[in-house]
């Protein structure tokens, strides 16, 4: 019969390429609602034992970094979080840690033997984590000079992927730039829409 | 044998295609309900039912194949803490769902919202039914003309050899 020729084709070959449209996508990747937000506020204990606020970095490009001891792949972005602090050093940039699912020992044995300045706070219950839609480790945020989420990368973060977010970052100008008439290079970069 | 009567294959079509929806879309109405009440505060036993209602539509975000309700991991008891505590502040259900729909999107609900392209997952299952359905009738349809037709033949062989 001929309907059968036509009919069987059309109704299995969608679904087939639906099938092999999904093999082509890595499921880990999952869009973040949160880029071009404004980024979730926390006022945190250090692994040091200060207490650190996060719009106390207002004005800076902030590297946001979820990371955990027992992580594996937080081991191959490390380095470049060590060489961005390096060379970052005189510029409106600041590089933190979160604590994830993990202990306060644990941790800081962990950032004394890999080396690295910066602070990490110690998210007790995951508050952090779920503000951020953090789903493992690591997962990093790149938030701009206006306290704003520019990017999120899930995964271990590459030194050419970290030195393009935070140069774009750095040059774009804060808000109150704007206001005042000094310009800066670049638009703000955001993938998503402001709440 | 006779081959079914045409209007009870287009009765039952219609009935699948009618039921399914509807069964599927009862759900939300009755949780409409469930935020009005909310307003009272809960006991234990209804917070705690509460909560696992919640975490039940959420999926893990560390096990992902898992409910946060199902899901052994740390993660998701802290999420589940998180949910009762809200529930306690008087937050609604549909509050809480809000809040972490907020930070994960879409993809933290194990049910997709009814809406846009996500009508695909919900109408598929019921249009592949339907014509799941309409297959097998048809294929038995045409199956019992086949022996019917063979039968006729025979029968009509049948007084022929005799002579």
């Amino acid at each position: 019969m001929s309907w059968k020729r036509i009919l069987i084709p059309a109704a299995a070959i969608p679904i087939i390429a639906l099938l092999a449209y999904g093999l082509t996508r890595d499921p880990n990747l999952v869009e973040s609602p949160l880029p071009g937000r404004a980024a979730f506020d926390f006022v945190a204990p250090t692994l040091d034992g200060d207490t650190l606020s996060l719009s106390d970095l207002r004005g800076k490009v902030v590297v946001l970094n979820f990371w955990a001891s027992w992580c594996i792949a937080c081991i191959d972005e490390h380095a470049n979080f060590t060489e961005a602090e390096r060379r970052y050093a005189d510029d409106d940039f600041r590089m933190l840690g979160v604590v994830y699912q993990d202990t306060p020992e644990n941790a800081r044995r962990w950032m004394q033997r890999m080396g690295g300045g910066w602070p990490s706070v110690i998210d007790a219950s995951s508050r952090i984590a779920i503000d951020y839609g953090v789903y493992g480790v690591p997962e990093t945020y790149f938030i701009d000079k206006n306290g704003r989420v520019a990017f999120k990368q899930i995964g271990p973060v590459s030194w050419m992927l970290l030195r393009q977010k935070v140069d774009s970052l750095l040059a774009q100008p804060t808000s109150t730039e704007l206001k005042t008439g000094v310009s800066g290079a670049g638009a703000l970069h955001s993938s998503g829409s402001q709440p | 044998m006779t081959s079914p009567p045409r209007e009870i294959l287009t009765l039952l079509t219609f009935a699948v295609l009618v039921a399914v929806p509807c069964a599927a879309f009862t759900e939300p109405a009755s949780r409409g309900q469930e935020t009005a009440v909310q307003a009272a505060p809960l006991s234990d036993a209804e917070l705690e039912a509460r909560v696992r209602e919640i975490a039940s539509e959420l999926r893990c975000p560390t096990c992902r194949a898992l409910s946060v309700q199902d899901s052994p991991s740390g993660m998701a008891e802290e999420m589940r803490g998180l949910i009762r505590e809200q529930l306690r502040a008087g937050k609604t259900p549909e509050e809480v769902r809000a809040y972490f729909l907020e930070r994960y999107g879409e993809w933290i609900l194990l049910k997709p919202k009814a809406e846009g392209f996500n009508w695909a997952v919900w109408l598929l299952p019921v249009v592949a039914l339907a014509g799941g359905l309409v297959f097998v009738m048809l294929t038995a349809r045409r199956w019992v003309q086949q022996g019917q037709a063979r039968a006729a033949a025979l029968t009509q062989k049948g007084p022929e050899e005799e002579i």
